[in-house]
């Protein structure tokens, strides 16, 4: 196992996709420090950056791990990025497109993490104990391949655009979403235990939405389809209900699923004399 | 500086040269009889192929809607980028690339002369800003003139030498090369939402239909002596069952055939020969249309053939271009250019196992194979709209070598493949052929009298790539070809050395080739000429020309015009 610690606090963004377990895995400590890691625009090695050390330990939450970060990484962008195999654990703060285009392995986070974590990610598992940014799962502006699979746990909360143009695999939330939760997603699931702000599923063609918070408005180009007593997140994990169910967005022909829960949204019951 | 190219086996068809082994001789950034040996700088050439820079005749590379798809699709740029070098600039795009990446692709594919083929006069100095600073290349544009309200008005009247009058006027103030017509009467019917449905339908508010543009259009050509043809983009493009509109539109211009120049050029053929009802049973109209051509020697075609990637569609053909976002429903982009013509772009992936992608790659294929006079088909993918032109070396594995094209087909749509004509065809082009549909051909259809040969007197641009003809079987080994294209071992710019092993050596600006088109008696420009600018174009008529201090290096062309 290889533990990394920032040997300062970072000033510049640091592109630092070469901290990823396939191209870690089979190193030595010695080759490791030699890695070439970009601070700004210059060119460093990962041993200017990083202190290096292999060390085995009892500690249940990083014992399996191929890679431990200990402290704060908020500025380094793209960790994990590409990767297929093994877990990275991070006991701190991380920056920027977190596992991007993750094709496989998990990432465990103890902490906050910046925007498009999981972006664009193909398989694996990222795991956030703190809060997440913006855009979790998210493309790029105006790219359109969003999540092909995988799954995004996050304790927290997420802010806007968590799971635009999704197209498969899931993403829970235990906190509460910004704006735009699933945004034009295409197929998926997104699961937000607590309130969501509005917009949710604008120009969504399938996939499911579930609120189990408070949501302000629907927007007016979902229609009501029913009530459910319960909504099926995934293999052993039901969302108990009562949820209105909306289909939208009608605007691009979709018949999304929208779950909303009804206990916690009152001002939504005009929409029962539709039924 | 004097260069001399030893020992390549030269391939230059014009002057029917077939891969003999012999010097080329530069002097000045021209092609000269010798050199003083001693002096000149050497390149070994020995074992590889010499054959002229490279000419594309369609790719779409600079002005307003190439510019909108770049805004359009940041996704298009992340991806695909180049760092700034010691020589080079930095640049983004696989499908838009900026304009200094563009040209530093094409160098290092070899091709030297590349033309803009759709530039709304309106548009003309955006488009001249953006070609000035493509590096590396010459580089011409041609005008939008189709739906031109003042050439509208003037063929409706039958007033042909008063058309031709003006289009010279237009021809030199924009800077222009050709008459460009995109779905002639359409664009202006676009303007109120439809379009028009055959060559003989009526353009609304102007009682004129496209077969009255194209002959028009044509006679105005003629009387112009403009070096190419009219370069005609057909009705219906892209609709099943068009290969009839593209035979009609070839047909209705025979008689303006003269016997020695041809008269028409039918651009990216392989999106007018969808043979079929609808989408389901679409099928290849190549062989209807090869059939035609290899009778008839008024027209000239080139492919657009179509490349399994995900790229980005931009046609001035605004009803095409809106039809292929319902198909699609991706983003698109959707323009009136006032009273010229429209445009439109939706970014667009061609899939290898959807049944309509794989029928139009196997079309242009078709295409180029069939018609059996390489001088009469040239090799674009329309660049950006059928794939970038960065694919090129990929087709011409493709003319090369049967194995190379059915390993193609393994792998695409199994309807579209049972369908396919390509198991039947056994042609495979030699390097001769090859050198006529990249660079031979299409110089002399546009009428480039020092491009595209290597004989004395010719331009100085040479592509050198490192390939043995004599040892190399490219029907089997064609990965070797494909690779050899991709990668010039020289390219040679004006008798300079710009590329070495597909590497950008030095940076060097190419020349804006126009027409100064000199007619015996100028255009009027009357006081209601004028106050039709002030009251229908946004431009006042004294800022509407593109003056020559305006191109970086410029290059006009005189003609005489009979009129």
């Amino acid at each position: 196992m290889i533990k990394l610690t920032p040997a300062k606090e970072f000033q510049f963004p640091i592109n630092a996709e070469c901290i990823n377990p396939d191209v870690l895995s089979g190193k030595t400590r010695e080759e490791i420090e030699k890695l070439k890691i970009w601070e700004g625009n210059k060119p460093k090695k990962i041993g200017e950056l990083f202190k290096v050390e292999e060390n085995r330990t009892e500690n249940p939450l990083e014992k399996e791990a191929a890679i431990t970060i200990h402290g704060n990484v908020s500025k380094a962008r793209r960790i994990g990025a590409d990767m297929k195999n093994g877990e990275i654990v991070i006991l701190g703060d991380v920056g920027m497109h977190l596992g991007e285009e993750m094709k496989g392995g998990k990432i465990t986070v103890h902490g906050n993490v910046d925007s498009w974590a999981g972006s664009m990610m193909k398989n694996g598992t990222i795991e956030i104990h703190g809060n997440a940014g913006n855009y979790l799962g998210a493309p790029y502006r105006g790219c359109s391949e969003g999540m092909h699979g995988g799954k995004i746990i996050v304790n927290g909360n997420v802010g806007t655009e968590a799971g635009a143009h999704m197209k498969k695999g899931i993403i829970k939330i235990y906190g509460s979403a910004g704006q735009f939760v699933g945004f034009r997603m295409c197929d998926g699931t997104i699961y937000i235990q607590k309130d969501a702000e509005p917009r949710a599923g604008a120009c969504m063609t399938s996939g499911k939405i579930v609120i189990g918070g408070f949501l302000e408005s629907v927007l007016p180009s979902f229609t009501i389809d029913s009530i459910k007593g319960k909504v099926k997140i995934e293999e052993n994990e039901v969302a108990e209900g009562p949820f209105y169910l909306f289909l939208g967005d009608r605007v691009e022909h979709g018949d999304g699923k929208l779950y909303v829960f009804k206990t916690k949204n009152p001002h939504l019951s005009h929409y029962e004399k539709y039924l | 500086m004097e260069l001399l190219i030893k020992n390549g086996f030269v391939f230059d068809p014009t002057n029917g040269v077939k891969g003999e082994k012999m010097d080329i001789a530069v002097s000045d950034g021209k092609i000269v009889e010798k050199v003083n040996e001693r002096k000149a700088k050497k390149i070994d050439a020995s074992g590889m192929i010499v054959m002229p820079g490279g000419v594309d005749i369609h790719c779409h590379i600079a002005g307003s809607e190439v510019n909108t798809g770049r805004l359009l699709r940041p996704e298009d740029h992340f991806k695909d980028f180049e760092r700034k070098t010691s020589t080079t600039r930095s640049g983004v795009g696989y499908s838009i690339p900026s304009t200094f990446t563009t040209g530093y692709r094409y160098a290092r594919m070899g091709y030297t002369t590349i033309m803009n083929p759709s530039m709304p006069p309106l548009e003309a100095k955006h488009t001249h800003e953006e070609l000035s600073d493509t590096p590396m290349v010459d580089k011409a544009s041609y005008p939008l003139l189709g739906d031109w309200w003042f050439v509208l008005e003037y063929l409706k009247d039958g007033k042909i030498e008063e058309c031709a009058r003006y289009i010279a006027w237009i021809m030199s103030s924009t800077k222009g090369y050709a008459i460009k017509i995109v779905n002639p009467g359409g664009l202006e019917a676009w303007g109120f939402g439809h379009n028009v449905s055959s060559i003989d339908d009526q353009v609304p508010c102007f009682c004129i239909t496209p077969r009255e543009i194209i002959r028009g259009l044509c006679k105005v050509n003629k009387l112009l002596n403009l070096p190419h043809t009219i370069h005609v983009h057909t009705n219906n493009l892209g609709k099943p069952g068009n290969y009839q509109t593209a035979l009609e539109t070839m047909k209705c211009v025979e008689d303006l055939y003269d016997g020695n120049k041809p008269a028409i050029h039918i651009t990216h053929c392989q999106f007018s020969a969808f043979k079929g009802d609808d989408w389901a049973s679409l099928q290849s109209g190549a062989e209807e249309i090869a059939n035609y051509v290899n009778t008839h020697s008024h027209v000239t075609l080139d492919m657009g053939q179509v490349i399994f990637t995900d790229t980005t569609t931009m046609t001035a053909d605004g009803p095409f271009q809106y039809t292929l976002y319902e198909l699609s429903g991706n983003k698109w982009v959707n323009h009136d250019v006032e009273t010229e013509t429209s445009a439109g772009i939706v970014p667009f992936r061609y899939r290898r196992k959807r049944y309509v992608h794989a029928v139009q790659w196997s079309i242009g294929l078709e295409l180029a194979l069939l018609i059996k006079d390489p001088w009469k088909i040239f090799m674009t993918t329309d660049h950006p709209n059928g794939g970038p032109f960065t694919s090129y070396p990929k087709i011409i594995a493709w003319f090369m070598s049967k194995k190379a094209r059915e390993a193609a087909l393994k792998r695409i749509n199994p309807r579209a493949r049972s369908r396919s004509l390509l198991p039947t065809i056994d042609r495979e082009l030699n390097f001769y052929d090859i050198a006529v549909v990249t660079r031979a051909g299409q110089a002399k259809a546009l009428g480039l009298i020092n491009k595209g040969h290597l004989g004395v007197g010719a331009d100085a641009d040479i592509a050198i790539y490192n390939v043995n003809p004599e040892k190399t079987d490219p029907s089997r080994k064609y990965k070797l070809v494909r690779r050899a294209f991709k990668r010039a071992a020289y390219t040679v710019k004006d008798g300079k050395i710009v590329v070495k092993d597909g590497e950008v050596l030095k940076h060097v600006e190419g020349a804006t080739m126009w027409l100064d088109v000199q007619s015996l008696e100028p255009a009027k420009i009357t006081d209601d000429v004028k106050r039709r600018f002030r009251e229908y174009w946004t431009v006042e008529y004294e800022n509407y020309p593109v003056t020559e201090d305006y191109l970086e290096v410029s290059n006009p062309i005189p003609i005489k015009a009979c009129v």
